[in-house]
């Protein structure tokens, strides 16, 4: 078990509480033949319908799909319905969606062992885990009318929710739902030839939401109102790792609506009878932090501490070491070859989710129950029942809405659910508590992307490819901290130079990583590592093809040859093909390629310098995804993520002075507006293979591809993220 | 002390000092929670609604600032807004919570400009911030809305 962190309770944990705790982390190890799915489930209510947990069909005949992967903008339950209702052959316009519960054993990410929503996993975990759901059911009311009819089941279709007889024959799913009731599902239901589906692939599988969210019907956390219901406000450390020393609640007190006022391990909460008293109540609190181990450097200092230990000017202290991520071929590189050098720097980022974290809390009085935006339900049960003491499978999550997450719910300390826990179980009595953070408190509350320091020296070989590739990376550890985090090397700092295509076409390769702590909390954003190594690899690539004289795409495809990698280069074409001629005057095109989370995404973005800032018209976009479920809410996410990428290379920047967070709200943190939006357009490519994730492979592409533009028009590298540094 | 408002012409009274923000007596008090808080400080216009049918931010509006002025809620929008109808159509949210404020924005602009210029969009727009990077949809689904009306000014709500 690791260190107790913040937002965990103070206290030593119970016998019990550890016997979870060591299982769920470390595989449970300590319990053999019980699983950490398992364990977690303890407690859980276990009865489903029929048609298992994902399906439930009424005697109305309505179809509702029970999504254990949380909405937040994805459009992951547009395209898990529609596994189901393909293979059920449901009528699609009357399938509705509703968000499952949180239950461990049953609703686990087959990708992850537990229940959550993360690496752009939600459609490829579930596939073919709904379309058996789907085909299963299917099987069932085929037999209920085969038995009801006396005909064989070979004769029977289902279309549209209906099930038909070549003899004339048919009935509802609501005429038959009782008795397909009573059949025994088939253990292994034939699946659809995908070649033969009429739903998935198709343009119809759209949003299931957009209706209730384009009237201000959907609820989010923000929108809970209980009976009683106390809204709650904490003051924080304004630096990470401080701790309060002492606080002065009296004129807090006085704010008319404000009902107590105590110090959370986290704080100082201020619980009220409304939002607006919470928010008076925590702004006329007087707090003295102790920053014995709090964070005081500034990001210059911090970043300038990176520099020194890429270079070799500073030697790594404590338990700090270097790890090797690559080591291949041996030998030194060729003489007189040219040399390429660069370093890259990114920020700190903040996620900023339009929806400021919250949560609502009902604890005591035989109730642990939790309703807000869950991305991991399995973590947050666990760290609530360590703070209340409960098995982690009888917390009670309903999982709501969430407005935005890109990584940020996804958080195995639970922060702000442990926070909103702690002030819900000093209240009592299962009195609703709404935990409200202000734009302030999100944006100045860490877990950010982390900063993030690349120096990379190559030496180009005779022909001007990469004969020896040198690559040093220094960054604040995601993992590190985390129950599955275990000490080995930290991929997600090193994803995307790892395995990069570019890094296999070299033959000598000495690829390092050095992950230096600091008290200021990192986590993954929106495409993780990806967010800056897309960024280095594809950027270098563009600079490696102009020190060697070659053209950029050219040369890219040269080593995707080398490195045998023909889907890079697949999509690469396709976008090659879209985007047709050279665009009109003024226009500069840049071009970036990268896998993650198993998808690939190439784009062409149309670039020109206005007043000394990149603008950013079209841009191509051309995925492989496998399988396309739901073209429209890929298309969706290519656009969305461009825009979120963009957001962050053009203007995204979290900056410590003296360790104080300086960008509070949107006017410091400046993200990408309607007026710096792109023109995206999505071109997928057609593929026999099982759906891969669409949420995060299209964040990190543009950043790269807008710098590649930039330098074919300045000739300048770009050597730091964000491009526009002015307020 | 009890205020009146005017709010999706009806008439509510309310108990809350005149300097509390109209966005925290919607939601917390009068639950029309269609207007979202986002940043409070009127950088985002997740809480856009329409004072007298000009979009502002509710979280910048204090109630003692309503003497007579009629409010619009997206829960006041009369049936499916064409925009609601056109936001649908194009699939434009993605996780929504901006989405209430980007329509309000929208109806205004189109309630004065029936057939609104890119330009016009893009002013119009530039106060709503979108996380999930919806622009592309939420333009062009005014532009699919603004294609079915009449010439002519229309109502904002």
């Amino acid at each position: 078990m690791n260190a107790p962190v913040k937002g965990f309770s103070p206290t030593r944990p119970s016998r019990r509480e550890m016997l979870v705790i060591s299982a769920a982390t470390a595989g449970g190890a300590l319990l053999v033949g019980c699983s950490p799915a398992n364990l977690l489930s303890i407690g859980a209510d276990d009865h489903f319908g029929p048609f298992g947990p994902f399906l439930r069909i009424e005697p109305d005949g309505a179809v509702t799909v029970v999504s254990k992967h949380i909405e937040f903008g994805q459009g992951n339950h547009a395209g898990l319905a529609a596994m189901v209702a393909e293979e059920l052959d449901a009528d699609w316009d009357k399938v509705k969606v509703v968000q499952a519960p949180a239950n461990t054993k049953v609703y686990a990410n087959l990708g992850m062992g537990f229940q959550g929503t993360g690496g752009s996993s939600a459609i490829a975990n579930s596939w073919p885990q709904l379309r058996n759901v789907g085909a299963a059911t299917r099987a069932m009311f085929v037999t209920a009318a085969a038995d009801r009819w006396k005909v064989p089941a070979g004769e029977i279709t289902v279309k549209n929710s209906v099930v038909s007889h070549s003899s004339g024959k048919s009935a509802t799913f609501g005429e038959l739902v009782a008795d397909a009731a009573k059949v025994a599902p088939p253990k292994d239901p034939t699946l659809k030839d995908p070649k033969t589906f009429t739903l998935i692939g198709t343009d119809r599988v759209r949003r299931k939401d957009a209706a209730a969210k384009s009237r201000g019907q959907a609820r989010f956390t923000q929108d809970v109102h209980m009976p009683n219901m106390l809204v709650a406000m904490v003051a924080h450390s304004p630096r990470f790792g401080g701790k309060v020393k002492s606080f002065d609640a009296s004129a807090a007190k006085k704010v008319p609506g404000v009902v107590d006022v105590f110090q959370i391990p986290t704080g100082v909460a201020v619980v009220a009878n409304n939002t607006w008293a919470a928010h008076q109540g925590r702004d006329t609190l007087k707090v003295e932090w102790n920053d014995d181990k709090a964070e005081t450097r500034s990001t210059d200092a911090i970043l300038a501490s990176y520099h020194a230990l890429a270079s070799g000017q500073a030697q790594p202290s404590g338990e700090m070491k270097w790890q090797t991520f690559d080591s291949h071929g041996a030998g030194a590189p060729p003489q007189g070859g040219k040399v390429v050098e660069a370093g890259f720097d990114f920020p700190y980022l903040a996620h900023a989710a339009m929806e400021p974290m919250n949560c609502v809390a009902e604890i005591g009085g035989g109730k642990n129950k939790l309703t807000f935006g869950s991305q991991i339900p399995s973590m947050d049960q666990l760290n609530t029942g360590m703070i209340v003491g409960a098995l982690p499978g009888s917390v009670q999550i309903e999982t709501l809405f969430a407005g935005g997450s890109y990584g940020r719910r996804a958080n195995f300390k639970s922060d702000y659910v442990s926070e909103c826990v702690h002030v819900a179980k000093h209240v009592g009595g299962g009195r609703p508590v709404k935990l409200v953070w202000t734009r302030e408190d999100d944006m100045t509350g860490g877990y950010y992307r982390p900063m993030v320091h690349h120096a990379v020296k190559v030496t180009l070989d005779a022909d001007g490819f990469p004969a020896a590739w040198c690559h040093r990376i220094v960054t604040q550890s995601i993992m590190k901290g985390s129950p599955i985090g275990g000490g080995k090397l930290d991929e997600s700092a090193v994803e995307g130079v790892m395995g990069s295509p570019y890094l296999k076409a070299t033959p000598v390769v000495d690829g390092q990583v050095i992950l230096p702590d600091s008290p200021v909390t990192v986590l993954w954003w929106r495409s993780v590592g990806a967010t800056h190594s897309a960024f280095v690899m594809e950027h270098m690539v563009d600079q490696l093809a102009r020190a060697a004289g070659k053209d950029p795409v050219e040369y890219r495809k040269a080593l995707y040859a080398k490195a045998g990698d023909s889907r890079r280069l697949a999509v690469l074409n396709l976008a090659l093909d879209k985007a047709g001629p050279a665009p009109a005057d003024g226009w500069t095109r840049g071009v970036a390629v990268h896998e993650c989370f198993n998808t690939v995404v190439a784009q062409i973005a149309e670039v020109k310098l206005v007043d000394g800032a990149p603008k950013v018209g079209r841009v191509v976009t051309a995925v492989d995804c496998g399988i396309a479920v739901s073209p429209d809410q890929i298309a969706a996410q290519m656009e969305g993520g461009t825009c979120f990428g963009l957001s962050a290379a053009m203007f995204g920047r979290i900056t410590l002075k003296d360790g104080v967070v300086e960008q509070k709200n949107f006017d410091g943190y400046r993200v990408l507006r309607m007026t710096e939006a792109p023109t995206v357009e999505t071109y997928i490519l057609p593929s026999r293979a099982k759906p891969s994730g669409v949420g995060e492979p299209g964040t990190p592409v543009i950043g790269p591809a807008v710098a590649n533009a930039l330098l074919a028009i300045t000739g300048k590298p770009t050597r730091s993220l964000p491009f526009v540094t002015s307020a | 002390m009890a205020k009146t408002l005017d709010i999706n012409g009806k008439s509510y009274s309310v108990e809350a000092a005149p300097d509390t923000p109209l966005l925290w007596v919607l939601r917390d008090e009068l639950g029309l929670t269609g207007a979202k808080y986002g940043c409070g400080v009127g950088q985002c216009g997740a809480c856009t609604v329409h004072l007298n049918g000009v979009a502002v931010r509710s979280c910048q509006t204090p109630i003692a600032a309503l003497d007579g002025v009629k409010v619009t809620t997206i829960e006041g929008l009369e049936g499916l807004h064409p925009l609601q109808a056109a936001w649908v159509e194009a699939d434009v949210p993605q996780c929504g919570y901006c989405q209430s404020g980007q329509i309000m924005s929208a109806a205004a602009l189109l309630a004065r400009t029936p057939k609104p210029t890119d330009a016009d969009i893009t002013d119009a727009m530039n106060g709503n911030i979108c996380r999930c990077g919806c622009y592309q949809r939420i333009r062009a689904a005014i532009k699919a809305a603004a294609a079915k009306a009449p010439a002519s000014a229309t109502a904002a709500a």
